[in-house]
């Protein structure tokens, strides 16, 4: 339990997506300009990985590494489908990007008003992907581990972004030179931020 | 016509400074020169390429569909590249990492498939993807080389700043450990998106 908890911690604030990896950083610059749908985006990241996450290691780890297959035939005991994980783990995200689409339109048609714009943006963000791609190559060795990999990841994801949208929100009212106005102040202020989570890595969990 | 295609992706719509595609792997792959190129060549290819696929067959994609047969075919591409590099660049394929997988989700891509093979004809696409994949290039070698020179001392693993001018060897010198560090990736491109928008007064925003 108790390195579960630490995974956790550790996900969100030592190995941010956002700040460690740059993972997701197209829609964290394009979707940050206001707290409200920063806030609607990040929610919609951490539930996707916690979906596609687990589904992804299931399917790694009973289909795609070598030997996993040896509960079929025995005769495949040597097959390594390595290869194939790419393409399988990004099938995966776009159908359950689309699948969770549907049912939230279907359940709860208020969650899809508000979330709804930015489901289809989720199925191509790095971070979802290079969730899966982490958990494969780190080799998270049990469910929970991934699932709790999937939501500490998820977590810090929308932590960085629903910060960066209040710090632009600011920003708007203070007097920037011209040509770095926009996007070149909000790369400056990310690289800032992410000084800032630096200080965690110090921690060791 | 076909010149203009090339020519503006690389400065004037970088993909990177002005179009805010393909961050993620920008940054995270230029503390050496060395990796960046290979990403940079990299991309480059599987921009092209999977443009010239899409344009071939755009007009039998059901709409409905598009993203996800978009996926697959960048997807093959990726895969290939993972492999060839594997087979010859291990060492280099171990750093890239994750990275290398994700080409598939590199907003360049899905962006010029969108925005510019579905509507154009083959030959164009190919052109326009490998021009955007140039400028992405271009932007990467740009950073690497001064993360590298500044964080390591070393341009492609070469030395280049003295050894006898550190401060371990009697000298003055010490690289600026900071480089190598992500924050900095962030702060150097904001940096030339300033320099370019100080000259190309018509990118400055409102």
């Amino acid at each position: 339990m108790q390195d579960l908890v630490n995974l956790f911690v550790k996900s969100i604030f030592v190995e941010n997506m956002v700040f460690a990896y740059f993972l997701g950083m197209c829609s964290f610059l394009a979707v940050s300009k206001s707290v409200k749908t920063a806030t609607g985006l990040g929610v919609a990241v951490i539930f996707v990985l916690v979906v596609t996450l687990p589904v992804n290691y299931l399917i790694y780890k009973y289909v795609l590494t070598a030997g996993a297959l040896a509960w079929l035939d025995p005769s495949f005991a040597d097959l390594d489908l390595n290869f194939l994980s790419f393409i399988i783990f990004i099938a995966v995200v776009a159908s359950i990007t689309q699948l969770v689409e549907m049912i939230v339109e279907k359940f709860s048609p208020s969650l899809y008003n508000s979330l709804g714009i930015f489901l289809p943006l989720i199925a191509v963000n790095c971070a979802i992907l290079g969730g899966s791609l982490f958990m494969q190559e780190r080799g998270y060795d049990t469910l929970a581990q991934a699932t709790t990999y999937a939501l500490g990841s998820g977590v810090g994801w929308a932590l960085a972004i629903v910060s960066l949208a209040a710090i632009r929100e600011k920003l708007k009212y203070s007097n920037i030179p011209a040509p770095l106005r926009g996007l070149g102040i909000t790369f400056i202020v990310v690289g800032l931020m992410g000084i800032a989570f630096m200080s965690f890595m110090g921690i060791k969990l | 016509m076909d010149k203009k295609i090339f020519i503006e992706p690389i400065f004037l719509k970088n993909p990177i400074t002005v179009l805010v595609l393909g961050i993620c792997s920008a940054l995270a792959v230029t503390t050496k020169l060395e990796p960046a190129i290979v990403m940079a060549l990299s991309v480059t290819i599987v921009t092209g390429f999977s443009s010239f696929i899409i344009s071939l067959i755009r007009n039998t994609i059901p709409n409905r569909i598009r993203i996800i047969v978009q996926l697959v075919v960048v997807a093959m591409l990726v895969i290939l590249v993972d492999q060839i590099l594997q087979a010859y660049a291990y060492e280099v394929s171990k750093q890239l990492s994750v990275f290398v997988g994700l080409i598939i989700t590199n907003c360049i891509i899905m962006g010029r498939i969108e925005a510019f093979a579905l509507g154009n004809k083959p030959i164009p696409s190919l052109i326009d993807g490998l021009a955007n994949g140039f400028g992405y290039g271009l932007i990467l070698v740009a950073l690497a080389f001064v993360r590298e020179l500044f964080g390591s001392g070393t341009l492609y693993g070469i030395q280049i700043i003295p050894l006898s001018w550190y401060s371990a060897n009697g000298g003055f010198y010490e690289n600026n450990g900071f480089m190598i560090l992500p924050p900095a990736a962030l702060i150097l491109v904001g940096l030339i998106i300033w320099v370019q928008r100080s000259f190309t007064k018509e990118l400055i925003e409102k």
